[in-house]
Order: structure tokens, then C-alpha cells, then sequence
């Protein structure tokens, strides 16, 4: 496990847009703009899951990539069936 | 091929984060959804030939999790897209008493 200076500014980056997105979470001002967020991180999350199998060798991360990434497109289309039932 | 694989990594990173970016200045729902669906979709596809480039024995399961991000991606940002439409969200700028949306079942209803 060695990372190089360009890979170090690569992770410093994608940790930024993890808070970014995070605070987009949470202080959403409504349901639709929590579940964009939340898309978003799922999507980043995946990218970043990948990333670790690179930092730790090891090619078991990919699948629990894949898993995510199809458990997380589930969880977003079922949100926003959700949202769209609520009609005010 | 270090170098060059480092630098899709780093070009994957930058738009993640610029995305994100985007996440927090865009001012409307759908703004943000653009924002923080295509560049991020880039970010991760750059990010996944990068590390294919670190792994070359790895390309089969990329080749998977590329496929799901570049298929599923689009039809859940269209999915809340509707949702939001239809649940009554009006775009910037748009008065909220002017006409109704293209949509707009969801309006009165």
C-alpha cells in the first residue's frame, strides 16, 4: 500500500466532496434535495469503494462495489416513487 | 502508466468534487440534480479506468460496476426529477402562480 502525491490530492478531493455532499444532506431544505444528495454520495461512495480495493489489493472491495451501487439505485428509485405519492 | 493512471484519478476526484460543489451553489432542485448527477457520472468513470489502469486483471468487474453506474444513474435522476415535478416543486424563477407545469398533474390534485 503506497500512494503517491497525486493519488494523496485525488483522496483529499474526494473527501471534500463527500462533506459537500453530506452538508447538502443535511441541511437540504426540502425531501427532493436530500434524495439528489443522497444519489450523489451513494454515487461517490461507490467510486470511493472502488478506490479502496486499489489501496488494499484486494478484489473482494469490487463486488461489495457493485452490490452497493445496485442496492443504492433501488433505494433512490423507491424515494422518489415515494416523494411522488405525496401529493400536497 | 502510473503517471497516466494517477492523472485519471485525479481528473475523476476533481469533478467528484466539483459536482459536489455544485450540490451546494445551485440554487434550485433541478440545478442541483444536472450539477450532481453528469459530472459526478464522469468523475466515476474516470476514477474506474484509472484504477483499471492500476489493475489490468480487474477489468471484468470495472467493466460491471461502469455499466451499472452509466445505466442506472440517468433513470434515478429522472425518476426524482418527476417525482419532484410532479410533487408540486416549481423551477427558479418560475412564479408560482402563473400557469401550470407541462406536468402539472401533481398541482391542485
Amino acid at each position: 500500500m503506497s500512494v503517491s502525491l497525486l493519488q494523496l490530492i485525488a483522496l483529499c478531493l474526494l473527501a471534500v466532496g463527500l462533506v459537500l455532499g453530506t452538508i447538502r444532506f443535511i441541511l437540504g431544505p426540502t425531501t427532493p434535495d436530500r434524495i439528489v444528495a443522497a444519489d450523489t454520495l451513494s454515487i461517490l461512495i461507490t467510486a470511493g469503494l472502488v478506490w479502496l480495493a486499489h489501496l488494499l489489493d484486494s478484489s473482494i472491495y469490487l463486488s461489495i462495489a457493485l452490490v452497493f451501487g445496485a442496492l443504492s439505485f433501488v433505494g433512490t428509485v423507491a424515494l422518489a416513487r415515494a416523494i411522488e405519492g405525496n401529493r400536497s | 502508466m502510473t503517471l497516466v493512471a494517477d492523472l485519471f484519478l485525479l481528473l475523476g476526484a476533481a469533478f467528484s468534487c466539483l459536482g459536489a460543489l455544485g450540490l451546494i451553489r445551485m440554487p434550485d432542485v433541478y440545478n442541483r440534480l444536472q450539477a450532481g448527477t453528469k459530472s459526478v457520472t464522469l468523475g466515476a468513470m474516470a476514477i474506474l479506468i484509472g484504477i483499471g489502469l492500476h489493475h489490468p486483471q480487474w477489468w471484468s468487474n470495472l467493466l460491471m460496476i461502469g455499466v451499472l453506474v452509466l445505466f442506472t444513474n440517468p433513470v434515478g435522476s429522472a425518476s426524482i426529477a418527476r417525482a419532484a415535478l410532479i410533487s408540486g416543486i416549481r423551477p427558479w424563477h418560475v412564479p408560482s402562480e402563473g400557469p401550470p407545469l407541462p406536468a402539472g398533474e401533481g398541482e391542485g390534485k
